[in-house]
């Protein structure tokens, strides 16, 4: 990543400069690339509201060698044209990428129509998609370039959130950050929740349990032998998503523990089989719901204290 | 390119009828939506489209996207009488050793891109003409749209976005045909006027007989009617034409006959 490159659009404009190829594509969302249609000229395409047409259209573009990264709101990507990112993009494996906006937990004061909170289980459960989900800007700017580069469909949980940690540099799709080493219990996160994560994991070795933690950076796919040697390092596991526990990370660890033969204690620090409570406020959410890193700590240390 | 006399033409055409009949035993497939475009198919990829064994995934080609995709026995006997693919694979229809079943895919040379779920092609198609005017090159883009097909809301998207793009260099041939699976048409979401709806969505209509190679060469040698528009064929057909019995009959979507039906109606057709 080029150090004067602050930004999602700088980047996704720098690496449109490098591949003739890449085209930029939106469903009238353009809060994240507000000056790339005049740079980009006939390369940049915006359908309207139309996010069927968006990614049937981005497939079109694909069958001609072009490299489309495409926009609009998670939900509406991932939910209201989910059968044409199936069929017509991830069946094919065609190379287009799918930026989805407020996903989870930054939906904030949206309400349950604009809740993606199902789309990492919707986007893994395509056949060859593959999904990408950046802790916070800077995360994003490091893998965005390997992950635009590849010829394989992806979707993207977009954040602009400002940088929680100083993160590794070096990123290999399949393998998780890893931002603290522990014994005791293992933390997995993706997206903008590893911050819960920090806040549990310090309180966590106050009260002396060491706490091992990853920020996943591609849930599919997914860091295997990371998963594996928490269980056999160990003795919790505990997967922190804003998600549907139900089909998202607690799922996928569940069935990689269990193809395995491995069995060791999961806790699921998602939401359960309901929306949640919108405001404005994110912190005031995840207290709501139990998923702010105060709140995980507590649950943490009483799981790992009975599971002993 | 070759251009193939109306005699060639109706010849080309009965042998599809044959592949389409062939394709209804042993299991079956979706002929009544088949036998209505027989001539369009005929005359695209004899007369029209810049399209051979050679150009198959040549960047050159002209492209086709069959929208309504239960109709691929159409193009599957095309193909065959082109000398794309060998007529003897109809005997492995809906086989595992095979690709040949009911909807198209990749697997069979000339199938642009798999279909079946109704209201995707064009879309796709929206996609290939934005790319091809990026490059700035003039390849052709033809989309078969069923009638029926109409009701997906994502046709009617596509074409806005087709039309505010200026894609003069898409086709969307509507198989009117006036019947869906189980219904006519107008008897469950009436779809006339569609010349007026595809006119207030700004794109440039010509309405036809689809099953007269004259009016379908006038109508393709005139694209694009207006500037800057997409063009859009609306060709009246006769759903199972070819075949008496079949002709007009709501339950002549999907056909699955005996050897003897066939020997019968293979008749019929010569």
């Amino acid at each position: 990543m080029n150090s004067s490159i602050t930004n999602y659009e700088q980047l996704i404009y720098q690496l449109c400069q490098k591949d003739l190829s890449l085209v930029v594509m939106t469903a009238e969302n353009r809060a994240a690339i507000r000056n790339i249609p005049e740079k980009l000229g006939e390369r940049f395409v915006d359908v309207g509201i139309c996010e069927m047409t968006l990614a049937g259209a981005a497939a079109g573009m694909a069958l001609r060698g072009k490299k489309p990264i495409i926009h609009a709101l998670a939900m509406f990507l991932t939910g209201r044209a989910f059968e044409f990112v199936r069929t017509d993009i991830g069946y094919p494996k065609l190379p287009v990428k799918l930026v989805g906006y407020i996903p989870g937990i930054l939906s904030t004061a949206n309400g349950a129509t604009h809740q993606a909170v199902d789309d990492v289980g919707l986007m893994t459960g395509i056949p060859g998609m593959n999904v990408f989900a950046p802790a916070d800007i800077d995360d994003l700017l490091i893998c965005l370039p390997q992950i635009i580069e590849s010829d394989e469909p992806y979707y993207i949980r977009y954040t602009d959130n400002p940088k929680i940690i100083n993160h590794k540099m070096q990123f290999e799709i399949g393998k998780a950050e890893q931002i603290k080493d522990g014994i005791n219990v293992t933390i997995f996160s993706y997206g903008p929740m590893l911050k819960q994560g920090l806040i549990a994991s310090k309180k966590l070795e106050e009260l002396g349990i060491s706490v091992r933690l990853f920020n996943l950076r591609t849930v599919k796919p997914i860091d295997t032998e990371a998963i594996l040697n928490a269980a056999l390092e160990t003795q919790l596991i505990v997967t922190l998503e804003d998600h549907f526990e139900s089909t998202g990370m607690y799922s996928i660890v569940c069935r990689i523990l269990n193809s395995n033969r491995l069995f060791c204690p999961v806790l699921p620090m998602g939401l359960k089989d309901k929306y949640f409570k919108p405001a404005h406020n994110i912190d005031d959410i995840l207290l709501h719901e139990g998923l702010a890193g105060s709140l995980i700590a507590n649950r943490i240390y009483d799981e790992f204290k009975r599971s002993k | 390119m070759k251009i193939h006399s109306e005699k060639e033409l109706t010849q080309f055409a009965k042998n599809v009828r044959q592949h389409i009949l062939k394709m209804s035993t042993n299991g079956g497939c979706f002929a009544g939506a088949s036998l209505s475009m027989v001539e369009l198919v005929t005359y695209l990829y004899n007369n029209y489209m810049n399209i051979s064994k050679d150009l198959l995934v040549s960047d050159e080609r002209d492209f086709l996207f069959l929208s309504k995709g239960h109709a691929v026995p159409a193009l599957y006997g095309a193909f065959a009488e082109l000398g794309w693919i060998d007529a003897t694979r109809f005997n492995n229809h809906l086989k595992i050793k095979d690709d040949i079943y009911w909807h198209p895919n990749t697997n069979i040379p000339g199938i642009e891109f798999h279909s079946g779920s109704l209201g995707h092609a064009l879309p796709i198609a929206v996609g290939v003409a934005l790319s091809v005017k990026i490059d700035k090159l003039n390849n052709k883009e033809i989309v078969i749209l069923g009638d029926g097909e109409l009701n997906e809301g994502s046709n009617w998207e596509a074409v806005m976005v087709a039309a505010s793009k200026n894609l003069d260099n898409l086709i969307i041939i509507i198989d009117r045909n006036k019947f869906q699976a189980n219904l006519q048409t107008e008897h469950l979401l009436p779809i006339e006027p569609i010349a007026d709806k595809f006119l207030s969505f700004n794109c440039g209509v010509r309405r036809i007989n689809g099953h007269s190679f004259e009016e379908i060469r006038q109508s393709l040698d005139d694209v694009p009617y207006s500037y800057g528009k997409p063009s859009v064929i609306i060709a009246d057909t006769i759903r199972g034409k070819g075949i008496k019995e079949w002709e007009n009959k709501a339950d002549k979507w999907f056909c699955n006959i005996s050897n003897d039906e066939y020997h019968l109606l293979k008749k019929e057709i010569a």
